[in-house]
């Protein structure tokens, strides 16, 4: 599905990759994990195509997709959501989970402009799609109209999840999903990833800190440190490895 | 939940005048729009065309600026363009194209023109933001203006003298008096208003708005910043390109000096205190912009009773009016007058079990 070859990015000095390779097999959970500054979020910049790697390449479903920009990537089908929450905050919750839709649509300037027709049957057709699939699915139907910067954190995370999911993605990157959640929080969010990937299908990547999530939940874990990967295997080879327990998981876990 | 306003279609709840207190706000201001030709005075009408072509563009600048997030302090150069545009097309082709077909053809050429023109001026918006765009659409308008008083260009644009302009004329009806011609700009305007609505009920303008909320984030929706940026200062520069068409037949005389700094600034100030991102708030901002130096006209009419000297500082003090204006609401009311009107709205609708 998705395979990452040998990628390396430095910034200055500071080698924030260094020759990292791991492939997320179809409809499975992979996670990265790794101490702060391990080169994780980098490592979702430069798969979703905002940092250009110096070395390596980024193959999604057969296509070296290392060149695209970031839109042309979320075109093919990848979709992400970011570690402090990146939701438009002068919209509604409903209109944030349109603009996932975005690549799914086809209204024109000129059609956009008349509205009434082909537009307007677009839109409602999106608007029932969308109503189905996502709202009722993380069940936001209650705050569908509520502006973003009126919900708590937790809801915002859904919601961004939510915007994530209407594009129907075949790749799913959540960059630290329940981060700064409570644990009842915490597994909602943990039931709606397993529902997704049930559900649709959808091969997930995900970033995390919280150990009993990714250990829970996902099918392959990779580990960085410093840039480089250490690890890669199922969890319970993983938590195992002596490497990694020294570099991130401690002795006690 | 708010009672009442329960829907049981989706089209019904994606309805912009979702209830009917709204419907009935714009159904009033509609006919009160019909009543200016009809009963008004000579100035009413004058006051009334002026806020109407205003109003085009203004809601132009509205959607670079309220809704895509992008800064612009050259949309004066789009009217010149299209009130020029108009201009030479008469000029040109008028043995051509018979009169009373060539107004259809001359406002969409006009449009044309200063769409082309606002994705060459949008250009610099795909490598800066904020004040560095600012500045970089503020050279554009002087640009424009330069060129428009080039003597090389003067047999065209009547150079630094200006140019008489065309009259009107739809399918032999001549748009002779302004009481005529406002009934071609209030249509148009309306039509305008209503496709800029319009506009941000679909995924364009949403992307439009996604980008100037949060720009990566709209990338990785699969938005092309290049395409929707430039898009976004087409539309805008289009709609002013339409507001210079109608202010090229709405004068006897177009000047440069009339699409100069002052009238960018005028534009944005409209959106500042109407309410940015709004698209009602064109209309009020338009409101107070036109009316401001009125009121003080008769405000010092009536203490200075005509006197040469306080005549002088009747110019300045406008300015100090506006500056004081655009101060006042960014600090106090930063989404405008539209946000005041929509918080009695939905008191009204929510009356009387809730307010606010």
């Amino acid at each position: 599905m998705l395979s990452v070859q040998d990628l390396s990015l430095s910034f200055g000095g500071i080698k924030a990759l260094q020759g990292v390779s791991f492939s997320a097999q179809p409809g499975q959970i992979t996670a990265i994990i790794g101490p702060n500054g391990a080169g994780k979020t980098s490592l979702f910049n430069a798969i979703s195509g905002f940092y250009h790697p110096e070395r390596g390449r980024v193959v999604f479903d057969g296509q070296d997709i290392t060149a695209l920009r970031p839109d042309r990537r979320a075109a093919l089908g990848i979709a992400r959501t970011f570690q402090n929450i990146a939701l438009f905050r002068g919209m509604s919750v409903l209109d944030n989970i349109k603009l996932g839709a975005h690549t799914r649509l086809n209204t024109g300037v000129f059609g956009a402009l008349r509205y009434f027709g082909s537009a307007q049957r677009e839109e409602l057709a999106l608007r029932a799609d969308i109503e189905a699939r996502v709202i009722e699915f993380l069940e936001i139907d209650h705050i569908r109209k509520a502006p973003i910067t009126a919900l708590p954190y937790g809801l915002q995370k859904r919601v961004e999840l939510g915007r994530a999911l209407a594009m129907q993605p075949r790749l799913l990157m959540l960059d630290e999903p329940v981060a700064g959640m409570n644990r009842e929080e915490t597994e909602d969010m943990a039931r709606f990833i397993l529902d997704v990937q049930e559900e649709f299908g959808t091969t997930i990547l995900l970033v995390e800190h919280d150990m009993h999530l990714v250990m829970d939940i996902c099918a392959h874990v990779v580990v960085l440190n410093f840039g480089q990967q250490i690890a890669s295997g199922p969890p319970d080879e993983v938590r195992a490895d002596r490497g990694v327990i020294e570099a991130y998981l401690g002795a006690a876990a | 939940m708010i009672t009442g306003n329960l829907k049981t279609t989706y089209r019904a709840d994606e309805q912009v005048l979702n209830n009917r207190w709204k419907r009935g706000f714009v159904l009033g201001a509609l006919a009160g729009l019909v009543a200016i030709p009809l009963f008004g005075n000579n100035y009413i009408v004058l006051i009334a065309c002026q806020m109407g072509i205003m109003l085009i563009a203004v809601t132009g600048v509205n959607v670079v600026i309220g809704y895509t997030g992008l800064m612009s302090l050259g949309h004066a150069a789009f009217v010149a363009i299209g009130a020029y545009a108009t201009v030479i097309f008469h000029n040109a082709a008028g043995g051509v194209i018979p009169d009373s077909l060539l107004t259809l053809v001359a406002i969409p050429f006009a449009v044309a023109v200063s769409a082309l023109a606002g994705i060459i001026v949008g250009l610099p918006s795909l490598r800066v933001k904020g004040l560095y765009l600012a500045v970089a659409t503020l050279s554009a308008n002087f640009i424009v203006i330069f060129l428009i008083e080039e003597r090389v260009f003067a047999p065209w644009t009547g150079g630094m003298v200006g140019i008489n302009t065309p009259t009107a004329n739809l399918l032999g009806w001549e748009l002779g008096s302004r009481r005529e011609l406002f009934w071609l700009i209030a249509v148009l305007a309306v039509l305008a208003l209503l496709a800029a609505q319009n506009l941000f009920r679909t995924r364009v303008g949403r992307a439009f708005i996604a980008i100037r909320d949060r720009d990566y984030s709209a990338e990785i929706l699969g938005i092309s910043l290049y395409r929707y940026k430039l898009m976004s200062f087409a539309i805008s520069a289009a709609y002013c390109g339409l507001a210079g068409a109608l202010f090229a037949y709405f004068y006897a005389r177009i000047l440069p000096e009339q699409f100069d700094l002052h009238l960018s600034l005028m534009l944005v100030a409209a959106i500042i205190v109407g309410g940015m991102g709004r698209t009602m708030g064109a209309v009020y901002g338009v409101i107070v912009i036109v009316m401001v130096p009125e009121v003080i006209k008769v405000v010092f009419g009536a203490f200075a009773g005509g006197g040469a000297e306080l005549a002088m500082i009747r110019a300045p003090i406008q300015e100090i009016a506006f500056g004081a204006l655009i101060v006042g609401f960014l600090l106090f009311e930063p989404f405008g007058i539209n946000q005041i009107i929509d918080r009695a709205l939905r008191a009204l609708n929510r009356w009387p079990f809730a307010r606010g």
